[in-house]
């Protein structure tokens, strides 16, 4: 019920602001193919893999995409290690988009797969983007229904399920020649095994296997700002980017998230990209280090917990080879650190806040045609 | 008889407002297309490329209780 009613608000938002204004035609994104291989490297987890990407257009109406992305995933986190024991796993993620230009409007549909050994997940968005007010204002609206069947290592077949729907609301406005601005909200409802079959709670300081609620509605917000801040006469172009978003949900978290950009060109072929970030949140309504109490709910998820991570980041491009207009090639590479810390979740070993540092890197070679 | 509220009054003003603006001077796009040109730069974009961002999120994701509003479509994980 709740997702109809969000659909109704969502198109009627939407519905609005379409004819409010203007039409201006969209263009079909991009003739693009990139390979990626990336790595995470933080808190005994390290994930890495190779991706790929390629969309093509036909007809200047369609355009037809692919990729696949794995996560092979050596495991040995902290709550692993004290109530279990390290293991590796793959999860491999595939999707197929088509891009559809009809009139005024772009229509992205997709469909998505993603299988680990005990989790498949599928995925069917729809996405609209329509600009309006002389192509001043874009609005976006988009809606995804995913599916996921849940495994245990060890018991035959599937042992639950869980059903996801999103919807996505965006406008972006041009201020200035130099200036845009942003507004997205995401609304995502959750019904189903919600968990970890493995994962396990502290009461009283016994370990037993967590139970989190089968429902959660949850609700973001982000609002950005972009800037050309090139000085006058200056050669190279130089961009500045603020992102805010805030999130909440029914299960009472509540999260803060603050990132700041600098990007600009060092020279020619050259771009850098900068950013720093920092994130903050409390803990959800029924997460507890070790719980003085026995509850329906109870977990000690620490992605739950109050905690708050930082971190700058930044990545280089270089342009291999160009042919305005026919094609070019680039090659990018990004590394980004991130500093987590747990007010909630103490150390097993340690009896203190458990805290750790984690490396995210991907290297990109990249082909606009 | 029940007395206005003042802030009924400033709604009512506010609407009268923008109404008469409406009718008498439609707001026009500020910024032509040929003005943009800066905004189509590369270098305005949080990312040159695509995957990328897909890490990211996932990374983010996983770790972190919020979610969403991202601009970064992805598909579900186990995330176990």
């Amino acid at each position: 019920m709740a997702a109809i009613k969000n659909a109704a608000t969502v198109a009627g938002l939407v519905g609005g602001a379409i004819v409010s204004g203007s039409v201006h035609a969209v263009d079909l994104p991009e003739d693009r193919a990139e390979t990626m291989y990336h790595l995470y490297d933080g808190g005994g987890v390290i994930a890495q893999g190779p991706a790929v990407l390629v969309r093509k257009s036909m007809l200047d109406r369609v355009a037809l995409s692919g990729s696949y992305y794995v996560d092979a995933v050596s495991n040995a986190s902290i709550d692993v290690v004290t109530t279990a024991s390290k293991y590796k796993e793959t999860r491999d993620q595939g999707e197929i988009g088509l891009d559809y230009v009809v009139r005024d409007s772009l229509i992205h549909v997709s469909g998505s797969r993603s299988v680990e050994p005990d989790y498949q997940a599928s995925t069917l968005s729809v996405d609209l983007t329509q600009d309006v007010f002389g192509g001043m204002t874009t609005v976006t609206m988009g809606y995804s229904r995913a599916h996921d069947k849940v495994g245990q290592h060890g018991t035959p077949g599937w042992i639950d399920t869980a059903r996801h729907w999103q919807y996505r609301l965006g406008v972006t406005q041009i201020l200035t020649p130099r200036w845009t601005a942003s507004a997205n909200l995401e609304s995502i409802n959750d019904d189903g095994y919600l968990g970890s079959p493995y994962r396990l709670a502290r009461v009283f300081g016994t370990y037993v296997h967590e139970n989190d609620p089968r429902t959660r509605e949850s609700k973001a917000l982000k609002l950005s700002t972009t800037g050309d801040i090139t000085p006058e006469g200056a050669d190279n172009r130089r961009a500045f980017r603020a992102d805010y978003r805030y999130y909440w949900d029914t299960w009472g978290i509540r999260g803060h998230t603050l990132e700041l950009g600098y990007n600009r060109n060092l020279a020619p072929g050259w771009l850098l990209e900068s950013f720093v970030r920092y994130y903050r949140q409390n803990h959800a309504l029924f997460y507890s280090d070790n719980a003085p109490q026995q509850t329906l709910y109870v977990t000690r998820n620490r992605e739950l917990s109050t905690m708050h991570d930082f971190g700058p980041g930044a990545s280089v491009s270089y342009t291999l080879r160009s042919v305005p207009g026919k094609y070019d090639v680039k090659l990018s590479a990004t590394y980004q650190f991130i500093d987590f810390h747990y007010a909630d979740y103490t150390d097993a070993r340690t009896g203190k806040p458990y805290s750790y540092k984690a490396s995210v890197m991907n290297t990109v070679l990249s082909a606009t045609f | 008889m029940r007395a206005f509220r003042p802030v009924s009054v400033l709604v009512l003003a506010g609407a009268a407002f923008v109404l008469a603006g409406c009718a008498y001077k439609p707001i026009e796009p500020w910024v032509k297309p040929y003005e943009r040109e800066r905004l189509a730069d590369p270098v305005m974009k949080a990312s040159l490329n695509e995957l990328p961002g897909r890490q990211q999120d996932h990374v983010y994701t996983v770790r972190e209780g919020s979610r969403g509003a991202t601009g970064v479509q992805g598909g579900g994980c186990g995330c176990n």
